[in-house]
């Protein structure tokens, strides 16, 4: 029996800025419908992998296979569709500051519409639809009216989410969902992540170095040092992995394998 | 001697980045317009920026027509009335202002006003991981936010300079008459006679061209930007500067090849 082709695969991932060496021969499956989180220390490449499998960033060797196809080898206008299917909470949220926050969650389902990608949508429409998605992360549509610079970082989150799921996508990326919140509004975030992921039947990678977030949120983790994927495994082991480095990272030791220059 | 090598090998380096700034900057500009005949069009982006760039700089550019154009009347008085000359002066002020005054003066007055607020935006946009998310939303950021802006620059700069013709004369008129006792109708008749079509298409053309040059260098350093706020600080005083040399730049090769004969 053959075996199921992952929704994501990347293989031998390699991306470096001068002589620095962010990834360094990246491998990773993630099979349709679950949840990969991605945890590491600060600039151990993260983002950096994110916005490669995005085409934010060119890599400099090896392979992103979107459903089979190497999305590397595609022109912008080749990946346009495949786009279409890709949802992104950023970190910060990225809410268009000039545009209301109804206008943000319904960007993508316009855009869309333009490139013949999903029906065209009357303002009136698109408003009623950014309310119901609002009311999906728990907002009040009424929030729609507002500018995002009136909102908190927690609802700015919200909002961003609401804006990620709206055209219903195949995948979602999350840029460290919970960093800058408090630990209640963290839970809350990753919850409604969670619920959407799973409503939508999406394939999901979050990036993260909050270890309940990735608990919360993952089906399986892998931890990125060095520009590679070191360890893999269920959320549940992620205490106990019996890898050292993992081990250190997880527990906020100071001592063990990974040394950080703290500047002295 | 290893002292002028190093002088040497510095002004080499200065000006290949410089040659390799001009042709980044040339292909942006390329790739921006590559999308004014492609659609989608952004309507209501190029509305935006036309009234932000046409309508909300009218206030500066109009005082600072007005005045000059008073300017020009009172120091030319100054000079010609030594040779009784002062009817030149009605002529005078519409050349200058029509030809140079116009469109050099509100390209500088956009340029700091427009070139720099573009750039902040655009660069906190960029900071910010907006310009990402654009590209995420299956929308491409330089057809976007690059391509309406350059086009309403180059549309709303001849706009302005037509009216900063019009009250730079009418500044040259009010100092004339008013302060110098110069006679209304002659004064009028005098512009009238002086007044060329080709002056004032060619300060028409050169606005259009500015406005291009302004908002070219407002989105290219905004989009460029790095490094936080900071980082948008340095862009935004690039843009302006960078703008307002290449407008003086371009003004002296315009009139060149306009006037030179």
């Amino acid at each position: 029996m053959t075996e199921p082709t992952p929704k994501i695969r990347i293989r031998g991932l390699k991306k470096a800025f001068g002589p620095k060496v962010v990834l360094d021969g990246v491998d990773l499956d993630v099979m349709g419908g679950t949840s990969f989180v991605v945890i590491g220390g600060s600039g151990t490449g993260k983002s950096v992998l994110l916005r490669c499998i995005l085409g934010l960033i060119t890599p400099d060797a090896g392979s992103i296979e979107i459903d089979g196809v190497d999305v590397t080898t595609l022109t912008p206008r080749q990946r346009e569709p495949y786009m279409a299917r890709i949802g992104m909470l950023f970190q910060n949220g990225a809410l268009f500051d000039s545009l209301s926050v109804w206008e943000n969650v319904t960007f993508g389902l316009t855009a869309a519409a333009r490139m013949g990608h999903g029906p065209r949508l009357t303002r009136a429409q698109s408003r009623t639809r950014a309310g119901e998605l609002l009311e999906q992360v728990g907002m009040d549509p009424a929030v729609g009216a507002l500018s995002p610079a009136e909102l908190s970082g927690g609802m700015q989150k919200r909002v961003g989410l609401a804006r990620a799921i709206a055209a219903r996508p195949e995948i979602l990326f999350f840029d460290e969902p919970t960093t800058g919140l408090d630990p209640i509004m963290g839970a809350v975030i990753d919850g409604l992540i969670a619920d959407c992921v799973r409503k939508l039947g999406s394939t999901a990678i979050a990036i993260t170095h909050d270890m309940a977030s990735a608990q919360r949120i993952g089906d399986r983790v892998g931890m990125l040092y060095e520009g590679r994927l070191i360890w893999q495994g269920l959320p549940s082991t992620l205490f106990d992995s019996g890898n050292p480095v993992v081990d250190q990272f997880t527990h906020g030791r100071r001592e063990g394998p990974i040394k950080v220059d703290v500047g002295k | 001697m290893n002292g002028i090598l190093d002088f040497v090998a510095g002004l080499g380096r200065a000006v290949l980045d410089m040659v390799r700034m001009a042709g980044k900057v040339a292909l942006f500009g390329a790739v921006a317009l590559s999308h004014v005949v492609r659609p989608p069009f952004y309507w209501r982006t190029l509305w935006g920026s036309l009234v932000e760039i046409g309508y909300f700089s009218l206030p500066v550019v109009a005082l600072t027509a007005l005045f000059s154009g008073g300017v020009i009347a009172l120091q030319s008085y100054t000079g010609f009335a030594q040779y009784h000359a002062q009817n030149a002066i009605a002529g005078i002020v519409i050349l200058a202002v029509t030809r140079e005054l116009g469109p050099v003066l509100a390209g500088l007055m956009v340029a700091g006003r427009v070139g720099a607020a573009m750039s902040a935006e655009i660069g906190t946009m960029r900071v910010t991981d907006q310009i990402d998310a654009l590209t995420t939303l299956s929308t491409n950021p330089m057809k976007y936010l690059v391509t309406p802006r350059l086009v309403a620059g180059t549309l709303a700069l001849p706009f302005l300079v037509l009216i900063a013709d019009i009250l730079g004369v009418l500044g040259g008129f009010t100092v004339c008459v008013m302060k110098l006792d110069f006679s209304a109708s002659a004064y009028i008749a005098a512009t009238i006679a002086s007044l060329k079509v080709m002056d004032v298409t060619v300060g028409l053309v050169k606005a259009a061209i500015f406005g291009f040059l302004i908002t070219l260098m407002g989105c290219y350093h905004g989009y460029h930007s790095r490094g936080g706020a900071e980082g948008v600080g340095a862009a935004t005083t690039a843009a302006v500067v960078a703008a307002s040399i290449l407008l003086l730049t371009f003004d002296y090769l315009l009139t060149d090849v306009f006037f030179s004969q």
